[in-house]
């Protein structure tokens, strides 16, 4: 089947798409690159020129920059924390014998399509605002006072509210895996005394390995650029107590409107997400090739 | 699992699902019930379910006050045409690399996905300017080209993992009794294809339609989509629930349906089909 003239009409078929990924990733990031070294404000255009490294400097000494690095962690590491965690859970359970296991499917994955603006708004007003959020009559009901969620604990409250926009996610792909596991191994691993316990951990846990590696590697991609939640809910406040890596770029992009200090931090984004990228990628290309 | 269940333990693991299934669904479903009560009752102290005043008024309101019709239609140019695009220039790599796999194309393909992981902000200042400049910004072209490029290594590995499930020697047979290629690629490959690109399709107008970096970012009036009219609709601070409420329904309704429809296929394809 592959003969000469073969492989060459697929070299050309796949180029297409090679040319404007690369075009995608080069043209910007030699700009971003460029710009990072300029001076360069949309508020005085007219004064340019090269500054060195001083960008790169102004964004790594920002007191706003371990800040932005902490929360970029901290919500990256806590959605993936809570969504596979919870999605296990969720997943055995569904997988048990129940009644109208397919109505449920469709309920659970429900936020997954849900706009993150629309999801971070209802979470805002509905169910975190300090006076007619829901959390607020529960906590009256109770008698105590109501929790000013984004503005007390926004972190917490940003990551809450993603989880719960990946949660279905998780959940759907582990339970596809659950449903693949032959009953007969757990059965026999029952007849012979092994505990619910040490049947989750050797059985089930090994066979979801794939499963948690792909709901990982998906959810980190998006993850890093989390941006909508945080533009809808806190605008990164109070103070940068919610600000993101992505998020204190585009505050000094279009806000601050200094592009050369963007542009640096931008790059160091850019850097970042790589050395995440080839910890993934090494994990994942060896779990997903057998 | 076919082991034999009593009734009782039944009865237990449902209510329990259940009961988690309604927790994940209920924002959703308090959002929706919100919107069709009166502005009132959405903010009534105890919060009121079925004895709320029900009202259409807040649709007929934000219907008449934004001009919501060109929201979605911006939405459903951009996340279909980006969708459309995307496949056109995927369709015939993911099928030579499914197909004719030469040494490098795993190592290609784990490339894309790395296009995928470099942050959109870090690129966005030359977006901007370059749109801005070329006369990009703010139109359907513009995002529909940004929206595509962002997802087309999403698309090339869903349709590369569906196609490599084709078996090659489907072909071969076909050839040996005597099909030509026009027929063989029209009576034996697109019927085998079609589940593939159609779950793909359907996934990636979802990703496109709550795409919301892009489109509040490279946008302002003429092409903004859905995205950027809740953006716009969520500083009410408390007074206008159920206008906001009835306007975020609007906003998530088409998908949500779409979405419902095709859950199966869109979990499956998501996994690279590294879950069976």
């Amino acid at each position: 089947m592959s003969t000469t003239s073969t492989r060459a009409a697929a070299r050309l078929m796949v180029a297409p798409s090679v040319i404007l990924l690369l075009v995608w990733m080069v043209v910007p990031l030699a700009m971003t690159i460029y710009f990072s070294f300029r001076l360069y404000r949309l508020l005085s255009p007219e004064r340019t020129g090269w500054v060195g490294f001083n960008n790169y400097a102004w964004f790594l000494n920002s007191p706003d920059f371990w800040t932005a690095i902490i929360n970029t962690l901290l919500l990256v590491g806590g959605v993936l924390a809570i969504t596979v965690v919870l999605g296990v859970l969720i997943a055995i359970l569904i997988d048990q014998p129940i009644w109208g296991q397919g109505p449920l499917r469709i309920l659970v994955i429900s936020p997954f399509f849900v706009m993150p603006p629309v999801a971070a708004s209802i979470w805002e007003n509905l169910f975190m605002h300090p006076q007619n959020g829901l959390f607020a009559a529960i906590s009256q009901a109770f008698g105590a006072k109501p929790i000013l969620y984004l503005e007390s604990y926004p972190m917490a409250s940003i990551i809450v509210i993603t989880a719960w926009e990946w949660l279905p996610f998780a959940t759907l792909i582990l339970l596809t895996a659950l449903q693949s596991m032959s009953s007969e191994q757990l059965e026999a691993a029952e007849m012979d005394g092994a505990s619910a316990l040490s049947r989750f951990r050797y059985l089930v846990l090994p066979h979801l390995s794939r499963a948690i590696t792909v709901v990982i590697l998906i959810q980190t991609i998006f993850l890093l650029g989390i941006f909508g939640e945080i533009f809808t809910t806190t605008q990164g406040g109070p103070g940068n107590a919610s600000t993101t890596l992505p998020y204190m770029i585009y505050k000094q992009a279009l806000i601050a409107k200094d592009i050369g200090r963007a542009a640096a931090g931008g790059l160091i984004a850019v850097i970042l997400a790589n050395i995440v990228a080839i910890f993934l990628m090494r994990g994942i290309g060896k779990n997903l090739d057998s | 699992m076919a082991r034999a269940v009593t009734v009782r333990t039944k009865v237990v693991y449902s209510a329990a699902a259940w009961a988690v299934g309604l927790l994940i669904f209920f924002p959703v479903l308090w959002t929706i019930l919100t919107s069709f009560k009166t502005e009132v009752s959405a903010v009534a102290s105890p919060p009121q379910f079925l004895n709320a005043d029900w009202t259409l008024q807040n649709y007929a309101d934000v219907w008449q006050r934004s001009d919501y019709p060109r929201f979605f239609l911006n939405s459903v140019v951009i996340s279909v045409g980006s969708t459309l695009l995307g496949l056109a220039v995927a369709i015939p790599a993911a099928w030579s690399m499914a197909f004719v796999p030469g040494k490098r194309t795993k190592d290609l393909l784990m490339w894309m996905l790395s296009t995928k992981m470099m942050p959109a902000v870090g690129v966005l200042i030359p977006m901007y300017l370059l749109f801005q400049r070329i006369g990009l910004f703010d139109t359907h072209v513009g995002l529909i080209l940004a929206l595509m490029l962002m997802n087309l290594p999403i698309i090339i590995w869903m349709l590369y993992t569906y196609f490599k499930e084709i078996p090659g020697e489907i072909l071969e047979a076909a050839r040996m009794d005597g099909a030509s290629l026009r027929n063989e690629i029209l009576y034996v490959l697109t019927p085998m294809a079609v589940p593939g690109i159609a779950s793909t399709l359907l996934l990636n107008i979802i990703l496109a339609w709550n795409e919301a970096f892009w489109t509040i970012t490279l946008t302002t009036v003429d092409a903004a989509p859905l995205s950027a009219f809740i953006a716009s609709f969520s500083a009410p601070q408390g007074l206008f629930y159920a206008k906001l409420s009835a306007a975020s329904t609007m906003a998530i309704a088409p998908i949500l349906i779409v979405g419902w429809f095709s859950q199966k296929q869109l979990v499956r394809g998501l996994t690279f089909g590294a879950v069976k």
